[in-house]
């Protein structure tokens, strides 16, 4: 390396004249303005801003300048070589984008493809209208209670004041169960529970006053099965004793409920009935959910959920007959007490529009996915 | 009990434009369900007339006989002219009345009458049937089809009229505690009071005083029967119709009209609600008697049918022995009979029939009814009256009406004997605070209010704050404080009762138990499972196909005594023969990949059931007599189950599907355990109906006690055969109530290491029948603290292992709470792992 001369005589460096070096800054721009891909761009790099490329040969000539020229030069190779690099980056950068866009643009898939891998499941909308019923209730501080499915004649009819022999005894279309050996016919005690009253019996015996519970259940009765009975079905009972309980607060509670379960323009209607275990009794109807009372008087718009008389009927309530009470072993004088009950696949078959009771049975899976995990 | 609007406005002046449904609101707004209100001639139109048949001309060479026939209309056809009419039906002749539609009227049924050409004749309308002009049958009106009217009907006289074609029937629904209520009498106290209206009782009669001249009557069972009226009735015309008033009523209450005493009879029970029978006293034997039937006693009712009687059945006796089911039906013996029924005197040519009756109106107990009904199948009209409760006071009146009508109907005179047998009993009166109504419903009725309105049903009522109420006769279903507030409640308007809510104490929400059984459902169905609720019937054929040996637990059954289906006359001890009938039906139905779940209860006997002995309700039982009461009861608990077949995973655009194996279902089982946190012990396991090859038998521990919980895999085989599954169906059942007890309580939060993870992968060589389970166990156990977790990635069979064996090849990781693992001691954990599986399953390091 030679020391810098600086006897050095006023030489012309070829190389560092300015239209020369104008000419080298613009042919390393145009390169890459014409490089068509990162490849040739990588190329054009090589060629304009290695050490060899002619940018960088005359950068070193200007060591040879005298000392008064060498800023000169020095500045005007610096702005070439800085202008170079940037319009370097901003072809790069323009052609990675170029290139990115591309590759997303092949990576695109049809997104409207279907991916049925695993087929959903489902629960069975009785299953799940019931919670969501008694879900209603628990909200309310209710609890849920159970009991047998096959239960003893006491709790299913005698401590509900089915005095054996009465008629309404008669009236549920029992299924008994055989006894053990040596007895006959009805004599075991035990039948497949009609309702599931029940329960009501069950609770009061197991639990502290007041008492306020709900159950859901499945119940039978001798029905054949057909597109509006069926043999099993499911009900869901309410039960509550406390002081001072009145028919008020009945209807008020099945008001509440309707109103939770099938919108807040929603009311109840009370007829009265006969119902052993409760005294008073009723028979709580509600607005027609379908047609809303529209079809009533209105024989263009008829309504077959409700046969245009705007009520349904949704099942039996009262207030508890103090026989019941006392049979349980609560005292009719200080406490008194509501209960009612109806049958979930009715109030599904009109809240979902389900027409035939066989579809509930049958364990279709066409008829059970679409209600999916909860209703 | 079907209520004809004319007949009842006979007791109660209702507003002239009253119709049937607005009678109906008021009665179903005051407790009576009037189902229905049928409008009885709706869309009829005459002119319809009274024909006399002039002459008739059989018509030959038809299929069946017709006859063509001029009738004489009156001037109904606007000549005068006989009217030529063709006719195919035979019960009338020359002379008789008939009932005539002419041309331009309309039957029911939008049936417009014209002229026609008709069997070559012209036929200027028609005679007409009882079914044609909406009566129900002709029964009671002429056999064969036409009505032949009495001959003092005038040809021309309107017959829509005549025969009160136009009407509105309601149809109540009576519920078992207003048994008042089917009667007309009883409707129509209600509807008085609803209206706001006087009522004329139509038992409210001159009764004569009794006497001993009557038709003597013991009774031998005042418990069974406390009440027995008798009267007699002599001289009765064999030749007396019932009147078409009287026919009419009975069609449209839903009675058949049969002969005149026996219409009566049923014509006074309409009315009255007291069930009445008529014996034929040149019948009778002696005294009538009332006495508790001898087991074994023969009778035969007026059905015909020959029946044998039960000690608990009530019956009327003479000298012979039983001539009547008390309340229930009458024996064959002393039926009455009248002249249509009746063949003539065979020498003599003179009509024959009963012609002098004993009228028995009686009030029995209604559970002695209800039963013997019941034993014999016989729910006749007048059982279903006392089994509900008649009236006692009500069965002189009823014999009294009855008497009337027969002489005034048929001709009879009244003999002056009145039977009366009864046992005093003081009226029914119930103690009750006058604001109890106000305390049930939540409602300020007040004293007066709730006096009215126990008035206006009958009852006497006094006292300031207590009231002493008398009930009346006929509501023997008013026995308690409530049932009182139930009347003044329901004649205030159920519908004008406010809306209150009570406030319940806080709750605690469901239990673990009911949080479980939703939790269980959701994961199946996240799963991919579809829930089923199926019925629990089931019986041996299908027991037999699932491959179940005789001695198995589940075939022995809680058994029905009156199964819907005689093949399946049990309750199910598993839900896989549901689960699979659906399974099949969606197979079937061309669903072929299937994941179905159900969660249900099975039916176990213990086999030391009791029979339980009936508890009284007028106190709490204790707490020995409940538990001693559930001995009868089979066990209960709650399963889980699942069946799947055809593709767990579909194929599609992305690949292969997957079909539904074994595995498929031990993982539903695992999903059930783990929404029970609860750890499940796999084994291989031999069960029915499952392939004894690919059956895994899954235990849980319980209080230290490893307990079985039930089987998962594929199902046998010979299985699949039998029950025509699709091939290579699994199937898994779980007992969830042990999983419940199993259950760990609260999860404990890990400890969770941030230092980094040292993988390690061993393949092992073991024998082919060890369990990898097994294998797992050992790598487990020998790897020590430090492993986080260890998975199987990987099993391998082929010639490089050896016939015999599989390789396994298990990702280990390991990793310290406190520091980064060194390679040398994560190999050393891995070893020490190794080694353990070595010692307790033979496994050797493949390759080494």
């Amino acid at each position: 390396m030679s020391a810098p001369n600086k006897s050095y005589d006023p030489v012309e460096v070829e190389a560092l004249k300015p239209e020369e070096i104008e000419r080298m800054r613009d042919e390393a721009l145009a390169a890459f303005a014409a490089a068509g891909d990162l490849d040739a761009l990588a190329h054009a790099k090589t060629a304009h801003t290695s050490g060899t490329s002619p940018l960088a040969l005359a950068n070193r000539e200007i060591g040879a300048l005298p000392p008064q020229a060498k800023a000169e030069a020095g500045k005007r190779v610096g702005q070439a070589r800085g202008a170079v690099s940037k319009a370097l980056a901003a072809r790069q950068s323009e052609l990675e984008a170029e290139r990115d866009a591309r590759v997303l643009v092949e990576e695109a898939v049809d997104v409207t493809l279907p991916y049925d891998r695993v087929p959903a499941g489902a629960r069975h909308p009785l299953t799940t209208f019931m919670e969501r019923v008694t879900d209603v209730f628990v909200a309310m501080g209710y609890e849920v209670a159970e009991g047998p499915e096959a239960e003893v004649e006491w709790f299913n009819f005698d401590a509900l004041n089915f005095v054996p022999d009465h008629p309404a005894r008669q009236m549920q279309d029992t299924f008994f169960v055989q006894g053990p050996e040596g007895t006959t016919g009805d004599e075991s005690g035990v039948v497949l529970r009609t309702h599931t009253s029940p329960v009501q019996a069950r609770s009061l015996l197991a639990r502290e006053l007041p008492v306020y519970v709900v159950c859901p259940g499945r119940v039978y009765r001798t029905d054949e099965l057909d597109a509006t009975h069926t043999p099993v079905f499911h009900q869901i009972e309410l039960i509550a004793v406390d002081e001072g309980l009145t028919m008020a607060d009945l209807k008020g509670t099945l008001d509440h409920m309707v109103r939770a379960l099938f919108g807040p323009d929603m009311k109840t209607r009370l007829r009265p009935n006969f119902f052993p275990f409760t005294e008073p009794s009723a028979e709580m109807d509600m607005v027609c959910y379908v047609c809303r009372g529209a079809s009533v008087g209105n024989p263009d718009r008829p309504c077959r959920t409700c046969g245009s008389e705007g009520w349904i009927e949704l099942g039996g309530c009262g207030m508890v007959n103090p026989k019941v009470l006392t049979a349980c072993g609560v005292d009719p004088k200080k406490y008194s007490g509501f209960a009612f009950g109806f049958g979930i696949e009715r109030m599904l078959m009109f809240r979902h529009n389900v027409e035939d009771m066989r579809d509930m049975v049958e364990g279709d899976v066409r008829f059970t996915r679409p209600f999916g995990m909860e209703i | 009990m079907r209520v004809p609007l004319s007949w009842l406005r006979e007791y109660v002046d209702l507003p002239a434009t009253e119709t049937g449904r607005d009678v109906q609101t008021e009665l179903v707004a005051a407790g009576l369900e009037v189902e229905t209100v049928e409008q009885l001639g709706a869309g009829l139109k005459g002119p319809l007339v009274v024909g006399e048949v002039l002459t008739i001309e059989e018509l030959e060479g038809f299929k069946k006989p017709i006859r063509f026939c001029t009738v004489d209309v009156g001037g109904a056809n606007g000549t005068g002219e006989p009217q030529e009419i063709v006719c195919g039906a035979r019960n009338f002749a020359v002379g008789d009345k008939v009932v005539v539609v002419l041309p331009g009227a309309v039957l029911p049924g939008d049936f417009a009458i014209a002229a026609r050409k008709t069997y070559g004749k012209t036929s200027h309308g028609m005679i007409c049937s009882g079914d044609e002009l909406g009566m129900g049958d002709s029964a009671g009106w002429g056999a064969g089809g036409i009505i032949v009217l009495p001959p003092e009907h005038e040809a021309g006289t309107d017959a829509i009229a005549l025969l009160e074609l136009v009407d509105e029937v309601l149809d109540i629904a009576v519920t078992p505690d207003r048994g008042y209520c089917l009667s007309m009498r009883g409707v129509a106290r209600e509807t008085a009071i609803a209206y706001g209206l006087p009522l004329r009782d139509p038992a409210l009669l001159d009764v004569p005083a009794p006497n001993a001249y009557g038709h003597p009557v013991k009774i031998a069972d005042p418990r069974g029967c406390d009440r027995f009226t008798a009267r007699t009735v002599t001289g009765l015309d064999l030749e007396a119709r019932s009147p078409i008033w009287l026919r009419r009523r009975l069609q449209k209450a839903g009675m058949r009209p049969i002969s005149l005493a026996v219409d009566i009879t049923n014509y006074v029970m309409l009315e009255l609600g007291q069930p009445l029978h008529a014996y034929d006293r040149t019948r009778l034997e002696g005294p009538i008697g009332v006495r508790r039937a001898q087991q074994g006693e023969k009778i035969t009712t007026l059905d015909g049918v020959a029946r044998v009687l039960d000690a608990q059945d009530l019956v009327i006796t003479d000298d012979r022995g039983p001539i009547g089911l008390a309340g229930v039906m009458g024996g064959e013996n002393t039926e009455i009979t009248d002249s249509a029924t009746t063949a003539a005197h065979p020498e003599t040519g003179e009509a024959q029939g009963t012609t002098e009756v004993v009228i028995e109106a009686a009030h029995f107990d209604a559970i002695s009814i209800a039963r013997t009904a019941r034993r014999h199948k016989l729910p006749s009209e007048a059982a279903k009256r006392f089994e509900r409760g008649t009236d006692p006071q009500a069965t002189a009146a009823a014999a009294q009406r009855t008497v009337d009508l027969l002489v005034l109907l048929a001709g009879g005179s009244a003999e002056a004997g009145v039977t009366e047998v009864y046992a005093p009993s003081a009226p029914h009166t119930i103690a009750m605070p006058a604001d109890h109504p106000d305390r049930v419903a939540g409602v300020t009725y007040g004293r007066e209010t709730v006096v009215r309105r126990l008035q206006q049903i009958g009852c006497d009522a006094y006292g300031q704050d207590e009231l002493v109420v008398t009930v009346p006769s006929w509501r023997p279903d008013l026995v308690a404080p409530n049932d009182l507030a139930e009347e003044v409640i329901r004649l205030e308007g159920y519908e004008n009762l406010p809306s209150t809510l009570p406030t319940p104490p806080s709750g605690r929400g469901l239990t673990e138990r009911q949080r479980l059984h939703r939790r269980v459902g959701r994961a199946l169905a996240g799963a991919g499972y579809v829930e089923a609720l199926n019925y629990p019937f089931t019986g041996p054929a299908v027991l037999d196909a699932l491959g179940l040996p005789a001695d198995d637990e589940r075939r022995r059954t809680v058994t029905l005594v009156n199964p819907l289906s005689d093949e399946e006359p049990a309750l199910r001890t598993t839900l896989l023969p549901g689960l699979i009938t659906a399974l099949r039906r969606n197979d079937g139905r061309g669903s072929h990949d299937l994941a179905l779940f159900e969660t249900g209860l099975v039916f176990l006997p213990t086999g030391e059931e009791t029979v339980p002995v009936r508890l009284p309700v007028d106190r709490r039982p204790t707490d020995e007599e409940v538990a001693a009461l559930d001995t009868a009861l089979p066990r209960q608990p709650r399963h889980a189950a699942v069946v799947l077949a055809g593709g767990r995973e579909r194929a599609g655009w992305w690949g292969k599907g997957t079909p539904a194996v074994w595995a498929d279902a031990v993982e539903a089982a695992r999903t059930v355990a783990r929404e029970a946190g609860v750890e499940l012990t796999v084994r291989s396991g031999r069960y029915e109906p499952w392939h004894p090859g690919r059956c895994a038998e899954l235990s849980v521990r319980i209080d230290g006690e490893e307990t079985p919980v039930g089987h998962a895999g594929e199902l046998h085989p010979r299985t699949v055969k039998a029950l025509g599954l699709p091939e290579r169906t699994c199937a898994m059942e779980i007992d969830l109530d042990l999983l419940e007890r199993a259950s760990a309580g609260v999860p404990r939060a890990p400890r969770i290491s941030t230092y980094p993870v040292a993988t390690q992968d061993v393949a092992l060589v073991v024998p082919a029948d060890v369990p990898a389970a097994e294998v797992e166990r050992a790598l487990h156990d020998g790897a020590g603290e430090l492993l986080e977790s260890l998975r199987l990635f990987d099993v391998f069979t082929g010639e490089q292992i050896g016939a015999g064996h599989k390789s396994l090849a298990y990702a280990l990781r390991f990793r310290a709470p406190d520091r980064t693992l060194t390679v040398d001691e994560a190999t050393a954990a891995r070893d020490a792992a190794v080694a353990q599986a070595a010692e307790l399953t033979g496994a050797v390091l493949r390759g080494a």
